[in-house]
């Protein structure tokens, strides 16, 4: 008893709460030297001219006024961003929803259907998976092979700008296993009674949805839209892979200028402005999802989710 | 009765033919790893002529210099201690949001969870005059430093409410047994946290493995590629690219995911569910 009480004393040098301090300390070094300096940093930056080699000059907002008003690729960049989230997003939550409610229903080897559909996402945006993409949509790929083979007049998938991007946009929308496991299992904890309270109501199928379902899984529609929408806007690696920007630049997004102006020509200071700009259109993004979710998040008063 | 038979019948056949959809792909990518160019377009025939490991063979040889011998083993040295140190800190940090009162808990808190927004494009330029200062550039330092630190917010609270989820009680016995706050993480809570941890960790390695941003702009001696520069570089090697290869590269390089997948499917899925993915 002695030797405890004699432990616990010597342990108990440091108040217990004040210890907790000491575990969140590395995060906390991390956070301000691994993400907040460079967030400060790359504001000041965005006002700077700055090339690796020379030194931070301060220009004021030359490299905003550039990228709006002279920089040709800046708006069809944007553009090009837009249209990627605009596509992507709803495509991915929508089929990843029709999914999950079909699953939801009693039926059997959900375990097998969920594994199966989730293996394109186990790939990200991984080059081989781009590899892969290039070829099926090559212009003599298996793709057109098929739609001559049933007489459809084919396209020309990645080599016109019309329709590159939606290529390259079906590839995200195939990846939508992660949504469709969260939609899953948010569909399985919404209550019973609620459905079996609406069916003695007489209410019918269409109406259970959008009375009950939608409101109940609101919190996870949500999470998926905000997570989905903050990595549609920085979206690379395809564009870059599979079609570099092109063709005429018509897949060339925003997180692609980034990656041209700052690490192939090394203007430090007009890629900071673009990232700033990438970051607002998310903040902008984003509170406006949350403002608007007061309107149609559904949050129980129990707390739970 | 009747009508409930075929809605039900109606939805199988849904599912049936979206996976088979979903996994054409796939299917595709592997049966093009044993075609010649002329098989592979202007062709719908799925099956090889042959199945000959050839293309598999060529395409390991790297680009003559370095095998994939080399990109796998560069593979590994930099995302399992990424994962390791990722698991560790996060966990660490973790414990102390989850069972400590300190003074600015409520704001770091806040501040972490706001991370957990922050777009990695605002802080990539910064973060890599950084490291370039540090002379990390062409090291693996850049994705170890970061795990080290737990700048994973997103792991971290996945943690925090885990934890949570443990009665406080086993933490407060194991006080009055003497133990002191880092053994009570170490033999108490750990075995607890096992499920999560190797979640958190199974998820990191999928990212870690398929980021290819970072390691275009981290890593530029072909000598320290791992397999997603490797896999650009057969890409891009030749005018007349041998897609047989490169498909053949391809089915290699994300073998270790979907095995890895199917050996701890549970844990994906619980990784996923318990905070949200992105991807």
């Amino acid at each position: 008893m002695q030797t405890t009480k004699e432990r616990t004393g010597k342990r108990l040098s440091i108040p217990r709460d004040k210890q907790g301090f000491l575990y969140v300390l590395p995060w906390l070094i991390g956070f301000l030297i691994l993400q907040l300096y460079p967030f400060i940093t790359s504001l000041y930056y965005s006002f700077c001219d700055y090339s690796i080699l020379s030194e931070a000059r301060f220009i004021g907002f030359d490299n905003y006024v550039k990228l709006f008003t002279r920089d040709r690729e800046f708006w069809p960049a944007m553009f090009a961003t837009l249209r990627f989230t605009a596509m992507t997003v709803p495509g991915k939550l929508i089929l990843a929803l029709i999914v999950a409610l079909l699953m939801n229903q009693k039926i059997r080897g959900i375990n097998l259907i969920r594994t199966i559909y989730y293996i394109p996402s186990l790939f990200g945006g991984s080059v081989a998976v781009c590899a892969l993409w290039k070829l099926m949509f090559n212009d003599k790929g298996v793709i057109n092979a098929f739609l001559q083979s049933l007489g459809i007049p084919t396209l020309s998938w990645l080599g016109s700008p019309d329709i590159a991007m939606t290529t390259i946009c079906l590839m995200e929308i195939w990846q939508f296993g992660s949504s469709m496991i969260l939609f899953l299992a948010a569909l399985k904890n919404v209550p019973q009674h609620l459905y079996e309270a609406a069916e003695i109501d007489g209410a019918g199928k269409i109406r259970t949805f959008f009375h009950i379902t939608i409101p109940q899984i609101s919190p996870i529609i949500l999470f998926n839209l905000l997570m989905q929408l903050i990595q549609a806007l920085q979206n690379f690696t395809s564009a870059m892979v599979i079609t570099r920007g092109g063709p005429v630049k018509s897949t060339y997004v925003l997180g692609l200028k980034l990656y041209m102006d700052g690490f192939s020509n090394y203007k430090m200071g007009y890629a900071s402005a673009t990232s700033w700009i990438i970051f607002t259109v998310i903040l902008f993004a984003t509170l406006l999802l949350m403002r608007s979710s007061s309107a149609w998040v559904h949050y129980d008063d129990n707390g739970g989710n | 009765m009747k009508r409930k038979t075929i809605s039900k019948g109606l939805t199988y056949l849904f599912i049936v033919l979206l996976g088979i959809a979903l996994l054409f792909p796939i299917l595709y990518m592997v049966m093009a790893s044993f075609k010649t160019n002329n098989e592979i377009f202007g062709s719908t025939a799925i099956l090889p002529e042959r199945f000959t490991f050839e293309y598999y063979v060529k395409g390991w040889a790297g680009n003559g210099q370095f095998t994939y011998w080399t990109f796998f083993a560069n593979t590994f040295t930099l995302v399992i201690p990424v994962v390791l140190l990722t698991v560790v800190s996060c966990t660490i940090v973790a414990y102390g949001f989850a069972r400590f009162n300190f003074k600015s808990k409520n704001v770091l808190f806040t501040i972490l969870l706001a991370t957990l927004m922050l777009p990695n494009t605002v802080i990539i330029i910064p973060r890599y005059m950084l490291f370039n200062k540090f002379g990390w550039i062409d090291t693996y330092l850049p994705f170890y430093v970061p795990a080290l630190l737990g700048c994973y917010p997103f792991f971290i609270y996945q943690m925090v409410q885990f934890m949570r989820s443990i009665p406080m009680d086993l933490d407060e016995a194991a006080y009055i047994d003497g133990c002191g706050t880092f053994r009570t993480l170490i033999t108490i809570l750990m075995p607890l946290l096992k499920p999560a941890m190797f979640s958190a960790g199974l998820l990191q390695f999928t990212w870690t493995y398929n980021n290819y941003f970072d390691t275009l702009i981290y890593i530029n001696s072909a000598s320290k590629y791992p397999v997603s520069l490797a896999m650009r570089m057969t890409l891009d090697a030749e005018s007349v690219v041998e897609w047989g290869k490169v498909m053949a590269m391809a089915c290699v390089v994300v073998l270790p995911l979907v095995i890895l997948f199917f050996s701890a499917q549970k844990y994906f899925v619980e990784g996923i569910t318990a905070g949200g993915v992105k991807g």
